[in-house]
């Protein structure tokens, strides 16, 4: 009797380890990985800020403290990038965002040939950025690309110039082609939550005599809510971290009016070769970057609470 | 009211057709310049399509150039990544999805943070790890950096497609005398297919045109992508613009093969029906 109860007694202490360790088996693999790849270059990163690093200086390798920092607080052209970052990022998210929205739901209701369409629209994505770049450059250049020709004929531009050596309105080439590269995203993400809305909801709706507006704004956005959360943040965090197209349409020109601050980084580490710095600079954009996610997730909880 | 929805009917198809010709214009574009004779690209630079068309620029990348063996290269690691990917992310979202345990916060915010910290800062010290290993020059040091980027990403995309199927399904398994592992591998899994069609389709296609890592830690031809290859038809004497646009039609190819054959699992199965009738 006592063999046949020993068993029992251990079984459910070892059945409580296993149970307790089993999130931790499945998330394990993924999380050494980012650990080590990603963590650990991360944290030898963030100590470049406090040293003194020049690729091709073997004199440097010193701590310095906090003088990048100093010397950034001072930095002109770091404050433009910042100012340059925020309408890049903005202009860009928005438009992506406005675009995919709609085109989700243009593909959400069947259509004959939807595959081929939704096939056809969303082909953007899969082009390589840099090339996208190179491409927007090449159709807004008036002796190759047909773009300022077309403006022209519009009545939108004065003369068929080149809108990338314009120094107002160059940020608008590398946004173009950031806007065109990146509806695909929000419109497959957006897309794929759309589809998981019950139907049944809109019949209901709609017997109560709820018009399209109406449905739009009362099941629509609210189950598609926490999937534009996650997209709009993490395609913020992208965007303004995203640098490919602006160091291949303008590389920062002209006189600086398309730089950001992830292209000053690029500048900084690969051009000046100067890595202390340019790890400060990122540091600063990590700092402002968390700041920004945590304000949107304390939003989205306190709009879930309400809720 | 006939009148009107047909008018709808009409505005909707004229919507789509708008987004088509937007989308593929630029590629159209790209299309152009690489069947352009060299001696017209510039004297015939804003003609729709050139007086002379011609494919010596195709001939060229693919029996004259490298160009074979970037392609191949891309290819594994592309395939790879996508594959290495997309089995860690289903299981670490499977466990935020569904387990309540302590560090689960801790994960996301620390998938989160990856996020946000800009790449090219990484690529000296990734360097310094991976060079006493012998993993820079070698595809497979690309295949583990790539698949560390992809992950988080990854993750969260399919604890959002795991989030979308009940949790009834492998409970009732479980009760059944299934191990969880064993309901989530031969129910849950098979009910995400669209959700996994996706990422495989976002981490091949990133992992595809990565530019930055492909060129800091490849050196030689033998281990460079395609990216990295087209690059090299800039560095030569001159810009090569037809060759280089051929070879990015060329490279094209695959991607949007890869999108046509997993957009039939993204938009089915993905309605709820399926899973709750």
């Amino acid at each position: 009797m006592t063999i046949a109860a020993h068993p029992q007694a251990v079984r459910p202490l070892k059945k409580r380890i296993a149970d307790a360790s089993e999130p931790y088996l499945y998330s394990a693999p993924a999380l050494i990985l980012i650990i080590t790849v990603m963590l650990v270059p991360l944290a030898l990163g963030i100590s470049y800020a406090f040293r003194d690093i020049q690729l091709l200086n073997p004199l440097s390798g010193g701590f310095i403290g906090l003088d990048h920092f100093r010397a950034l607080s001072e930095d002109q052209a770091f404050f433009r990038a910042l100012r340059n970052t925020l309408w890049w990022t903005g202009a860009s998210v928005f438009l992506q965002f406005l675009f995919g929205l709609i085109l989700a739901l243009l593909l959400d209701k069947p259509f004959a040939g939807r595959g081929i369409a939704q096939a056809l629209v969303f082909l953007p994505w899969a082009v390589p950025s840099f090339l996208a770049g190179l491409n927007w450059a090449w159709l807004f250049n008036p002796v190759i690309g047909p773009l300022p020709h077309w403006m022209y004929a519009l009545g939108i531009m004065d003369a068929p110039n080149n809108i990338l050596s314009d120094p107002h309105l160059a940020m608008w080439g590398p946004i173009v082609a950031n806007v065109w590269w990146g509806i695909p995203f929000f419109a497959i993400t957006l897309l794929a939550a759309l589809q998981a809305i019950p139907r049944d909801l809109y019949e209901a709706a709609s017997i109560d005599g709820a018009g399209p507006v109406q449905r739009f704004l009362s099941i629509t956005l609210p189950f598609l809510a926490p999937t534009i959360a996650i997209t709009i943040l993490l395609r913020t965090v992208w965007i303004s971290n995203f640098a490919d197209l602006i160091v291949v349409m303008t590389n920062g020109g002209p006189a600086d009016r398309t730089q950001i601050v992830a292209s000053y980084i690029f500048t900084q580490a690969f051009k000046r070769l100067d890595f202390g710095y340019a790890s400060a600079i990122a540091l600063v954009l990590l700092v402002l970057l968390l700041a920004y996610s945590m304000l949107i997730v304390l939003l989205r909880q306190t709009l879930l609470n309400k809720g | 009211m006939r009148t009107s929805k047909l008018l709808l009917t009409v505005a909707h198809r004229l919507a789509i057709l708008a987004y088509i010709v937007v989308a593929l214009f630029p590629l159209f574009w790209l299309l152009k310049v690489s069947v352009t004779p060299n001696d017209l690209l510039y004297s015939e630079g804003v003609r729709m399509w050139p007086s002379r068309a011609t494919f010596e620029h195709y001939e060229f990348v693919i029996a004259h150039s490298a160009f074979p063996t970037f392609f191949k290269n891309s290819l594994i690691v592309a395939g790879s990544t996508a594959i290495a990917v997309t089995i860690l992310a289903s299981l670490a979202g499977y466990a935020l999805s569904r387990f309540n345990f302590r560090a689960k916060y801790w994960i996301v915010a620390l998938m989160l943070i990856t996020q946000m910290f800009p790449l090219v800062m990484l690529v000296a010290p990734i360097f310094k790890m991976l060079s006493p290993l012998g993993l820079t020059n070698s595809l497979t040091g690309l295949v583990i950096v790539y698949t560390a980027f992809n992950v988080p990403f990854a993750t969260f995309l399919m604890q959002s497609f795991f989030d979308g199927i009940p949790k009834d399904l492998e409970e009732a398994a479980m009760i059944d005398g299934a191990t969880q592992f064993v309901a989530f591998r031969q129910i849950i899994l098979p009910l995400t297919l669209p959700g996994i069609a996706a990422t495989l389709g976002f981490v091949f296609t990133a992992a595809w045109s990565e530019l930055l890592f492909a060129l800091m830690l490849i050196s030689g031809n033998d281990a460079a992508t395609f990216p990295v290859g087209l690059l090299t038809f800039v560095s030569k004497f001159s810009v090569d613009f037809g060759q280089m646009m051929a070879a990015g039609i060329l490279a094209l190819i695959p991607a949007c093969l890869f999108f046509l054959l997993i957009q039939r699992y993204l938009v089915q199965g993905l309605t709820a029906g399926a899973v709750k009738g």
